[in-house]
């Protein structure tokens, strides 16, 4: 870890114009990400701009959407009783994200920007196009049992680890983000992008940008959800795959579904053709076919291919997890 | 202040720790935590490839950081001599090298300098700004790589790794039940609560150690040994040691490479280790290939069993696991066959951890049986009952105690073994099937040369001896047997250990400490009492009853495990382990060291993966996150009994360690118990979602 400044600002605009005008800076909430990568070298921001005194803790109940200040912590949303109630695959989301201590200092802000757990990501001696554009890729011929087998490319394989983005992919929230002469709005969905060529960008946010808050629209299927992890521990484990379902029926037929996959995409994974193939089907039957579409563009590689067939077993899991509930 | 003395022995209770408070409150005074005026810290530079040469360092940007005083290469490094092992001499380097001192590389992660500086935070900040180019070559990582040595090491500490009796080959053939498998277990790392750290002070010619460890004698003759000082010149302090399972017995470098900045600097020195850099340089348990070619009759009578090893060895070190050891002394045989093949790698040096051999042996030969009582279809238990022997046949002579099938029958009835699916796939709740398994538990009830002072101070006593508490209440059991033998509270005694200037006593390895320490406090108290002096000191040793009887410990594993078989996942719902260890000075503590046992036999059968990466040879696993060891959520109820049978021929208490049993036979209980639930045999460790779909 290198020496490095602290800056508190008081409030959110000159938090963004000192983002701005600071050359190496990153912005800090919880910490639980930028420090590790500090501390294994990946990681070297001159300067640290704290938010942590922003007014962006509040979770605000509207009668269409719910809106998650940025900075409010990945354990009061897991205990909100609205996501608990209206949300379930959120709060679930949550709550099998890492371990209570890292919840009660992870922020949703940066639960949407946490980096990947690839071990050569994470390893300043190995080859990472995600650090070094036009290094390779270690994880390709390494240990990539826990890597993606969706949206990947020759450059980089690394799964996206968090497990709230799924769940807020899924219930397709958006972004408020503020720059610093504008604010914008985005889907959660198009704000990632796709490894390609370019590992090293992973999403849409600008220079001198911060998120300062996560809408939800209320939708149909939200309430009837649930965020299903597979993993090789019980806590404090990343996923080996998991899934953000959810299911609203017009009587036996299914009027609307949600399914997105962690551990297996380089984003989260929002299946939008398999929710198509659910909609107006009786469940259960389609719920094979639905998972079959879901992999069917998968990229398996040497230590990674059971992660297709246990992803959709998982997703018929969760399908049925959620009509058992109804 | 008044004492009542209880009539009720304190051997034998479930005494509170006594060092639970000073640990609870934080007053116990850990070696990172060490005091030390005028201090600086020194952080290791470790090597990115895993065979080669170093072309240069570049220290000159590292040394721009402000405080930092030092950058210690093989460059500019004191030479030292790499001391031979002498186990009964109390050394034995884990690594047979010395860092420092030449330009060629081993194993990815070695030590190729030491940044000291002022702070720690700048000696970590200098440490990733040393700039090292290297001359790689073609690191041997794989054991089927063409180019590795091989060898057949011929014994570990005494005993053989090569052995044969009667005429396996003819009666494998003629069996009427026979089986041919194959089995492996993946490296694996320590992983201790509390790093490993080094506190160096000199005081002149004299030197000051502080550092956790399970072998203060071993730490002090390693140090003297290679400063060519005189052993009482160097004074090893390890009062508080926060678990080691193995990885602070042996003598590493790191020790030396404090030391050595701490002469040169003129100044103490605290060096740190990083979670990363316990992986890789404080030992790690091999991985191993094992095969079994078992021969038996109809009713389960083994005929013939052949258990081959293939060890994964170390460039830099020569530690071999020996998995086959138990094999021709557990069961009873006339045709046995054993024999161990360490193929010689780029990675770093191992080391013993937790049953060494017994561990990956009893995963090998225990899923072997019960692969055989399914061919068979023989129950389990019953297998095991009908192959019980009294005699070590191995060694000929017979066991000075054993009580196997009273483990076996206890646990059966605890457990509730007549109510196992009696078939695969027979039983299912909701999403899961239940499975049940067992397994043999053993581990050699080994003692050795000990002694201890005990001391009046002030109406107290003081008891002194250089034995180690790493978490299983060595303080504690000394203080319930020095007050028996002294006839006084157990208030009114005190401890002082994990000191090399006081009285020898062994490695706190291979679950010896009890059986050999107690004999020795015991002596000196009762000396002291008799005599009435101020002072007594006693030393006790293992005598002709060691080559008159077989010393070891048994027990009987059972788990229950619920399988998801659709997402591959397995729970342990319960685990029973009952063990035959002797007489149990501390029904608390030893539970506490079973319950730690069968928690880390999960861990071994369920998710601890240690991975070196195919090219570099980096531990990709270097992390907690990234290596699993089981959480709180993993474990379900878990219950440990011992059947106590004092072991008098060991030992006047009766005692035989618990240290490292618990671990022995989980790992095979539950994955026999994987196969009960669901028909599928995991022969390779771990057990994860992927092999159960």
């Amino acid at each position: 870890m290198q020496a490095f400044e602290l800056l508190q600002p008081a409030d959110t605009r000159e938090a963004i114009e000192l983002s701005a005008r600071t050359k190496g800076a990153a912005f800090i909430a919880g910490g639980t990400n930028v420090v590790d990568l500090m501390k294994c070298g990946v990681a070297s921001p001159s300067t640290l701009i704290d938010i942590t005194r922003l007014p962006l803790a509040a979770i605000d109940v509207e009668p269409d959407r719910l809106r998650i200040g940025a900075l409010v912590l990945n354990s009061a949303v897991a205990h909100h009783p609205v996501v608990v109630e209206q949300f379930p695959m959120l709060a679930e989301a949550f709550l099998a994200g890492a371990s209570p201590q890292l919840r009660n200092m992870a922020t949703i802000g940066g639960n949407v920007l946490q980096r990947t757990r690839c071990p050569y990501f994470r390893d300043p001696a190995a080859a990472c196009n995600k650090r070094h554009p036009g290094d390779g890729c270690d994880a390709l011929e390494g240990l990539h049992r826990m890597h993606a087998i969706l949206g990947t490319s020759d450059a980089c394989i690394a799964t996206h680890a968090s497990d709230a983005a799924v769940a807020l992919v899924a219930l397709d929230a958006i972004l408020e983000i503020q720059g610093p002469s504008s604010a914008r709005r985005v889907s959660l969905e198009e704000f990632y992008s796709f490894p390609g060529d370019t590992p090293n960008v992973e999403n849409d946010l600008r220079p001198g940008e911060l998120i300062v808050a996560i809408e939800i629209p209320r939708g149909r299927a939200h309430k009837h959800s649930t965020y299903l992890k597979v993993r090789d521990r019980a806590s404090y484990e990343f996923a080996l795959v998991s899934v953000a379902a959810g299911l609203d029926f017009d009587g036996d037929r299914i009027g609307d579904a949600r399914i997105a996959l962690g551990g297996v995409g380089t984003i989260p994974w929002r299946v939008r053709a398999a929710e198509d193939a659910l909609l107006d089907s009786e469940g259960d039957s389609a719920y094979e076919r639905a998972a079959q579409i879901a992999l069917e563009h998968a990229v398996p590689r040497r230590d990674n291919g059971f992660k297709i067939e246990l992803a959709k077993r998982a997703i018929v899991r969760a399908l049925e997890t959620v009509r058992r509930g109804q | 202040m008044t004492t009542i003395v209880s009539d009720k022995p304190f051997v034998g209770t479930p005494v509170d720790r006594v060092d639970g408070r000073l640990k609870v409150t934080g007053q116990a005074q850990y070696t990172a935590d060490t005091p030390v005026e005028h201090v600086a810290y020194a952080v290791m530079v470790t090597s990115t490839i895993a065979r080669g040469k170093i072309g240069s360092i570049d220290s000159s940007e590292a040394r721009e950081v402000a405080g930092v005083l030092q950058i210690f290469t093989h460059e500019n490094s004191p030479r030292f001599t790499q001391p031979e092992a002498d186990f009964m001499n109390a050394l034995v380097p884990a690594q047979s090298f010395m860092p420092l001192q030449s330009d060629e590389i081993i194993h990815y992660g070695q030590q190729i300098a030491v940044v000291v500086a002022e702070t720690f935070e700048a000696a970590r900040a200098a440490a990733a700004r040393v700039r090292v180019a290297y001359e790689a070559g073609h690191p041997l990582l794989s054991p089927d790589d063409a180019e590795a040595q091989r060898t057949k090491p011929e014994q570990f500490f005494g005993s053989m790794l090569q052995t044969e009796r009667g005429d396996v080959e003819k009666y494998l053939e003629g069996a009427a039940a026979t089986l041919d498998a194959r089995y492996t277990t993946p490296t694996q790392f320590h992983n201790p609560m509390e790093p490993h750290a080094t506190v160096a002070q000199w005081n002149g010619s004299k030197l000051t150690i502080h550092e956790p460890s399970q072998w203060v004698k071993g730490v002090q003759n390693y140090v003297a040994t290679i400063f060519k000082m005189p052993v009482e010149d160097v004074h090893v302090i390890s009062p508080f040691v926060g678990g080691g399972f193995g990885n602070k017995g042996f003598s590493f470098p790191h020790t030396i490479l404090a030391a050595m900045a701490a002469r040169e600097l003129k100044r103490p020195v605290k060096l740190l280790m990083t979670r990363a850099q316990l992986f890789g340089q404080t030992g790690h348990r091999p991985r191993t290939e094992q095969r079994l070619r078992i021969g038996a009759q109809k009713d389960g009578k083994l005929v013939a069993i052949d258990h081959t090893s293939t060890i994964e060895a170390s460039l830099a070190g020569w530690f071999v696991e020996p998995s086959g050891r138990i094999t021709p002394m557990l069961y009873s045989c006339p045709n046995v066959r054993m024999s161990h093949e360490a193929v010689w790698l780029n990675v770093p040096a191992p080391g013993p951890m937790r049953a060494p051999g017994e561990t990956p042996g009893t995963f090998a030969l225990e899923s072997a049986l019960d692969e055989l009582a399914a061919k068979l279809g023989v129950d389990p238990i019953e297998l095991r009952v009908k192959n019980d022997t009294s005699h070590d046949e191995e060694g000929n002579r017979p066991f000075s105690s054993r009580h196997l099938v009273e483990c076996f029958r206890a646990g059966a009835t605890r457990f509730g073994w007549k109510d196992r699916p009696k078939k695969p796939r027979e039983r299912r709740e909701h999403n899961e099937y239940v499975g049940y398994g067992v397994a043999t538990a053993t581990f050699p009830g080994l003692r050795s040369p000990a002694s201890a002072r005990v001391r009046r101070d002030n109406g107290r006593f003081l008891v002194e001896v250089a034995t180690h508490d790493i978490g299983t209440g060595m303080y504690s059991i000394i203080a319930q047997v020095a007050a028996d033998a002294l006839g006084v509270g157990i208030e009114q005694i005190e401890c002082r250990i994990g000191d090399s200037s006081l009285p020898p006593a062994p490695v706190a390895g291979g679950s010896m400490s009890t059986a050999s320490v107690m004999p020795a406090v015991q002596a000196a108290c009762l000396k002291l009492r008799e005599s009435g002096a101020n002072e007594a000191e006693a030393s006790t040793m293992p005598g002709d009853e060691q080559e008159r009887y077989s010393f070891h410990s048994f027990g009987a594993q059972f788990v229950e495990v619920r399988v998801d078989e659709t997402l591959g996942r397995v729970r342990v719902a319960r685990a029973l382990g009952v063990f035959d260890c002797g007489k149990i000075v501390n029904p608390k503590t030893a539970r506490s060291q079973f319950l730690g046992g069968i928690v880390f036999g999960i861990g071994m059968a369920l998710m601890e993966d240690g991975v070196f990466d195919r090219r570099s040879g980096r531990v990709i696993t270097d992390n907690l996150a990234d290596y699993r060891i089981p959480v709180n959520a993993d474990i379900g109820e878990i219950e440990a009994i011992a059947v106590e049978h004092p072991d008098f021929l060991l030992n006047p208490l009766g005692v035989r360690g618990v240290g490292e049993i618990g671990t022995t036979g989980v790992a095979a209980a539950i994955a026999n118990a994987v196969y009960n639930a669901t028909g599928k045999r995991v022969r390779d460790l771990p057990i994860t979602p992927d092999k159960l779909l």
